[in-house]
């Protein structure tokens, strides 16, 4: 029952997860019914504890729902097995953490290469896409660092880059600003606002940052598991 | 992907270094204590069989029953018949009369009076035909401390001990109280060629070398020998040849009810030497089964050890989308590269040091002390074909196996808490 009609690429249907708690359960989200179409930048705000990591959780195929339907890029969620949800994940999806979990012992080229070895792309189609990648993030002449030499922005940068250089259709970022100080908040998102523009990916992050939720053009809140408000957004963080 | 493995275990020491080292270490041992094995059987074998057992041993089969007790009253008879058969027979193989024998040496003064005398052990065998192999075969030339080879048949040599204690020197009269063949009291004077000294304690504390023939006359040996020993020239005891002659040779005298009839037995069959040849087939096996064990445990715990610290990298991996099962590999992977390199360097180092070891000999001689193990007083390692791969297969096996234990948990890492695991 595909209801991608809509030019949408995610359609989650009456989706609940439930957490075992001792011999009860606790229900994490409730009945979530949502849609986001290609092309987004949207941010899913909310209290600590309203859901919001469960949720991307489950979009990002790390985890699948206890009930209802979550429709990814055309795969239902639920019905995945790890190898094709790992599989979705590889060719499809990009993740930003919120600290940014670069390899230590590789450098920022290798870093960012990592998920084009696994897509077993030739070694030239990597070095360009690689080069690519941290043109849009501006970080070139940072190519033969070590993370350990970076800055908490970025490393963050990289990190963005890594999650963008197979060009996913879906990037998932969980409170990817969390970490960083203002200024560097901003050119991490100017950055993702570009990518966005530029090449028509979808990014979706969950936070509480004030910053984050300028540059949004469309704002879904959470509390206690159900969604309470869906807002179309006039970035003003763009403006600056 | 495993330029990319390679590159991460270069940069990462604590991922490489550790592994590496406890691999070198006990590649290093193994190859070491193979070749160590493999040198001292060879060189226990080496010596009993060149002294003592042969090869092959042929002796009267009543003397057989009691040769500890070297009855030589019991010595085959018609030997130089006997050894133109055998020659005939075998002609890949070379035998060779010998006579043990036991009594009392006793120096005489100018006046022919007793100056000293002392019990002793010997062994003729034919040192004047030139065509026994007993002068290289005993190492005689090497051996001598004084004076020289003997060159007829009624000069001896003496254990160079033995010649100090009796005060004797090359040139001087030695006397042999033994008895005959017959029974009857053997008394023959020979003279002391030179003295000698094989570095076998056994040997060392009071031998006796004679030439056969003059040993065949004073105790009215004619054409008779204690024991005829064979052995192939040039090669290394072979257990399945030795019994293949052994048991054509006997098949020959099968009929023969005499006491007195030849029987050959081999190396393996002599006191002892069996359980050796046997344990020296296991002692590779057991010595890769311990290290692949021991080995195994600590890699397993280093391989803990490093998922642990590598909690973050895995977990980035998995949320990249690369499967359970690809990084379960990658780290078999790499611990494939950590057991071939700890293999190589553990294997240089061991071979170095045994071939030095195979060069150089180290004395055990004062461990050796009133020993009557026929073994050479210096010990060396013996590097064989096997000595170049033996540490490969703990080596590798070894590290597979740690990772493969350590590796498990990655099967257990759960997706779902990966957001939250990276977030601190
Ligand atoms: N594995 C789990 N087992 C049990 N309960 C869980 C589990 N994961 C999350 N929860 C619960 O589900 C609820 C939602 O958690 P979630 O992590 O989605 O919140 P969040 O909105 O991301 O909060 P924060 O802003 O603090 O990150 C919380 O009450 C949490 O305790
Ligand atoms: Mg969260």
């Amino acid at each position: 029952m595909s209801t991608n009609n809509n030019n949408s690429l995610i359609n989650l249907q009456h989706v609940v997860k439930r957490y075992p708690m001792g011999n009860t359960t606790f229900t994490a989200l409730e009945d979530i019914t949502l849609s986001i179409g290609k092309g987004e930048f949207t941010g899913i705000v909310g209290p600590s504890g309203s859901g919001k990591t469960t949720l991307l959780n489950i979009i990002g195929s790390l985890d699948s729902p206890s009930e209802g339907s979550a429709e990814v890029l055309g795969q239902f969620i639920e019905n995945l097995s790890h190898k094709e949800a790992a599989r979705l994940r590889n060719h499809h999806l990009g993740f930003i953490f919120q600290t940014y979990n670069l390899l230590p012992v590789y450098t920022v080229f290798e870093n960012v290469e990592f998920p084009l070895l696994l897509l077993g792309l030739s070694s030239d189609d990597r070095k360009k896409m690689v080069m690519e990648a941290l043109e849009w993030v501006g970080l070139t002449d940072k190519v033969k660092s070590k993370p350990a030499q970076l800055s908490g922005g970025e490393s963050q940068r990289v990190a963005i880059a890594r999650a963008v250089v197979k060009k996913p259709a879906l990037v998932l970022a969980d409170e990817p600003t969390a970490n960083l100080d203002a200024e560097n908040s901003h050119n991490i998102l100017r950055a993702m606002v570009r990518l966005n523009q530029e090449l028509g990916t979808t990014y979706l992050f969950s936070t509480h940052d004030e910053k984050v939720i300028n540059y949004l053009r469309r704002k879904i809140t959470l509390l206690d598991g159900k969604i309470v408000s869906d807002e179309t957004m006039t970035p003003q963080g763009r403006l600056t | 992907m495993i330029r990319f493995l390679f590159k991460g275990l270069m940069r990462d020491r604590s991922r490489s270094l550790f592994p590496i080292l406890t691999v070198t270490i006990g590649v290093f041992i193994t190859v070491l204590g193979h070749s160590w094995f493999i040198g001292a059987l060879g060189g226990m074998l080496g010596t009993s069989a060149n002294f003592e057992t042969g090869y092959v041993k042929i002796m009267s089969r009543a003397y057989a029953k009691l040769s500890q007790e070297i009855p030589n009253e019991l010595a085959l008879v018609g030997v130089n018949a006997l050894l133109a058969d055998l020659g005939k027979d075998y002609p890949d193989w070379q035998f060779t009369p010998r006579i043990r024998f036991g009594g009392l040496i006793d120096i005489p003064d100018s006046a022919g009076e007793t100056r000293s005398q002392g019990p002793a052990m010997g062994l003729a065998v034919d040192l004047l035909s030139g065509k026994s192999g007993e002068l290289k075969r005993l190492n005689i030339a090497q051996s001598i401390r004084r004076g020289r080879v003997p060159e007829s048949p009624d000069e001896i040599l003496i254990a160079d001990k033995l010649a100090q204690k009796l005060d004797v020197n090359p040139g001087d009269v030695a006397t042999l109280i033994s008895s005959t063949m017959n029974g009857n009291m053997a008394i023959y004077n020979f003279k002391v060629a030179g003295t000698v000294s094989f570095g076998i304690q056994a040997l060392d504390k009071g031998a006796i070398l004679a030439d056969i023939q003059g040993m065949q006359a004073a105790l009215d040996m004619e054409n008779a020998a204690g024991e005829i020993v064979g052995y192939q020239p040039d090669m290394l005891y072979q257990d399945e040849a030795a019994h293949q002659v052994a048991r054509t040779f006997n098949q020959q005298y099968s009929t023969d009810m005499d006491d007195f009839a030849p029987t050959m037995i081999t190396l393996a069959d002599q006191a002892g030497l069996d359980y050796l040849l046997k344990m020296s087939d296991s002692m590779g096996f057991i010595l890769v089964t311990v290290f692949i064990f021991v080995m195994s445990l600590v890699l397993w715990n280093s391989g803990l050890m490093g998922s642990l610290r590598r909690y973050g990298e895995i977990g980035i991996r998995l949320a990249i989308g690369e499967a359970h099962g690809h990084i379960y590999r990658s780290l078999l992977w790499e611990s494939l590269i950590i057991g071939i390199t700890g293999s190589i360097i553990g294997t240089i180092i061991g071979l170095s040091i045994a071939f030095w070891i195979q060069s150089q000999g180290i004395d055990i001689g004062s461990m050796m002390q009133g020993s009557s193990i026929m073994m050479d007083n210096v010990l060396r390692t013996h590097v064989t074909a096997a000595t170049y791969y033996i540490g490969f297969i703990p080596g590798i096996l070894a590290t597979l196996i740690g990772t493969a234990f350590a590796g498990v948990g990655i099967y257990r890492r759960q997706t779902a808490s990966l957001f939250k695991e990276l977030e601190v």
